[in-house]
């Protein structure tokens, strides 16, 4: 089982959600988060005085899923996230030793 | 002004004019005694008739009287409320907006607090300090108690309506110019400290000053003031106390922990741009309010009031967009506010011109004032009480003694010029001595009331306190309780 964190911009959430649901991913769980890499925040004046905001706002969705439809779902999310400027987030991929369901106990891909 | 003998006379000519008036018709409705030959029966009016016609006039004099103060009186009642809405809401909102999440109650408290306290010292007290006597410095307690104040009108300040309609709407002034000063010592004043220190400062600052200005006798007393001194709606008594004295706690407080290091951006400027524009419609009460009837006087500042406001809007918005590239929002309703500040002194003396002028040039140096002359200084005024209410009321007050005129108010009498663009330049210089007295006022009183209030109650909370923000440590509550 792999696990699949992906940070995205909030703007291309719709469009990702839509194309997994397409592929058929069942569940994931949404965050909003705040964070920045190499993109830059932005400046705000407030009557002449300058902040600097570098936490931008930014969507992550955490999934577990088979190994077989992990690179699926990783060619999905590229497809669709991708904007091509600065800003659009990452993926990151680990292997998951176990999962349960907590309903019924079920264990391993059967939980997923 | 508050108090003005042309104001007096004014009336009497409206009354004697309408009775003529009345007069006329009624002369016309009795054919049996002036029929087609009026000259011939002229000579010979019996007792009766001339009893009847006396009476008849007595009581249409009556109900010119009766039906002027209906309308003085709903205006004014009205003026009262929309004072009392610049404070809670406006004044609440706009501060609130402007002070981080964790202190909104504190500041909104502040000013809510003020309503109820000044409300009762007014009544004990307020009212007769300010009104009472004829003294050139302070009141009396000829109205102690609110002795004395009732149905009737006191014509020393308004002629036409209840002396209790004056007295109430007097007290919404008493309100807010208190709590222009909890601007510049937000999200750092103890709760405790902030009621002493308020009572305080109404009693020795803002009562001399607007017994001064406006009270009869009163050493800058437009009237017969040893200064005479243009203030229409309180720039010096409201704008320029209020400003001077919040920089004086500014500077005695200190900063805010972490200013300017730690980013302290508004929470929302939502709330703020709602109050701004309470303030806004508000200040019609309180400047057009501040002709004491509802006369064309009234009108003339209303319009003046607005046209300010939108000049001062569009200064403000200009030198931002210059300088950083971008209009703020943040930025346009404070501008509008440094506008309603400047024309405050200026509203009933001033045509629509004159106040686009005052209002642009407030804008302009409102926003120079927030944005370089404080960064120099470093003082920490945190939501600009000093570079809003100070700068903007002393502007107003001196361009008061600039732009005045005669057409629309003839304060000195009708072939007297008021203001130095009308040949009067004398009149900048009572200005500034107005100005000058208040400042000096202002900063004499405020150190000494800051003095004992630190002695007696402390005027700032601990730091952890301050860190742990206002609202939870001086009053047990959050604004937002996002998980309930």
């Amino acid at each position: 089982m792999m696990k699949i964190e992906a940070i995205i911009q909030p703007s291309r959430f719709e469009s990702v959600k839509d194309a997994l649901r397409e592929i058929g991913i069942e569940g994931m769980t949404v965050t909003e988060v705040r964070g920045h890499g190499r993109q830059k925040g932005h400046t705000e004046v407030y009557r002449g005085r300058e902040y600097t905001v570098d936490l931008l706002p930014k969507i992550k969705l955490e999934m577990v899923l088979p190994d077989a439809l992990a690179n699926r779902v990783v060619d999905t999310i590229l497809k669709t996230a991708k904007t091509g400027k600065i800003g659009d987030g990452k993926i990151f991929l680990s292997r998951v030793e176990e999962a349960i369901r907590i309903r019924n106990e079920e264990r391993g891909e059967n939980a997923l | 002004m508050k108090c003005v003998g042309w104001k007096c006379s004014f009336r009497l000519v409206l009354v004697l004019g309408a009775v003529l008036l009345a007069a006329v018709p009624l002369s016309a409705q009795q054919p049996p005694v002036s029929p087609a030959a009026p000259a011939a029966t002229a000579s010979a009016p019996t007792p009766e008739m001339h009893k009847a016609v006396t009476d008849k006039l007595a009581q249409l004099d009556k109900d010119v009287k009766a039906a002027q103060s209906a309308g003085d009186n709903a205006w004014m009642l009205t003026s009262a409320a929309l004072v009392l809405m610049m404070t809670g809401p406006g004044l609440a909102l706009f501060y609130g907006g402007l002070v981080r999440r964790k202190n909104t109650l504190a500041i909104m408290m502040q000013s809510f607090a003020l309503m109820a306290l000044i409300t009762v010292l007014w009544a004990l007290v307020g009212y007769s300090l300010c009104f009472g006597g004829n003294g050139p410095v302070i009141g009396s307690f000829e109205h102690a108690f609110l002795k004395g104040v009732g149905a009737d009108p006191n014509p020393d300040y308004a002629g036409t309506i209840p002396q209790a309609t004056f007295m109430v709407y007097q007290l919404m002034f008493a309100i807010i110019t208190p709590a222009l000063i909890t601007g510049a010592t937000a999200e750092r004043m103890k709760f405790s400290g902030t009621v002493l220190f308020m009572t305080l400062w109404f009693l020795v600052v803002y009562a001399p000053l607007a017994h001064m200005v406006w009270g009869k006798g009163g050493l800058l007393n437009a009237v017969g003031g040893r200064f005479p001194c243009l203030d229409f709606a309180g720039g010096t008594v409201v704008h320029i106390s209020s400003g001077v004295s919040a920089l004086v706690c500014a500077l005695y407080m200190g900063k805010r922990t972490g200013y300017p290091k730690v980013p302290m951006p508004p929470h929302s400027l939502v709330l703020s741009f709602i109050g701004a524009c309470l303030l806004w419609v508000g200040w019609f009460g309180f400047n057009a309010g501040s002709a004491l009837a509802a006369s064309s006087l009234a009108t003339s500042a209303f319009v003046a009031t607005h046209f300010a406001a939108a000049a001062a809007a569009l200064g403000w918005s200009a030198a931002e967009w210059l300088k950083n590239g971008r209009a703020s929002a943040l930025g346009a309703i404070s501008g509008a506010v440094a506008g309603l500040v400047a024309i405050t002194p200026a509203s009933g003396f001033v045509g629509p011109m004159p106040a686009l002028a005052i209002g642009l040039i407030a804008g302009v140096v409102c926003y120079l004032m927030v944005t370089k002359i404080k960064a120099i200084f470093g003082y920490d005024d945190a939501l600009d009480a000093f570079g809003v209410h100070g700068a903007g009321g002393t502007i107003g007050a001196l361009l008061t003694g600039v732009f005045a005129q005669t057409v629309i108010n003839p304060i000195f009498g009708a072939d007297k010029p008021a203001g130095g663009l009308d040949g009067h330049w004398g009149q900048v210089g009572n200005q500034l001595v107005g100005v000058l007295i208040a400042w000096g006022f202002a900063l004499l009183g405020t150190i000494l009331i800051l003095k004992i209030t630190d002695m007696i109650t402390g005027v700032r909370v601990s730091e952890e306190h301050e860190s742990d923000g206002l609202d939870i440590t001086q009053h047990g509550e959050e604004a937002y309780n996002l998980e309930s």
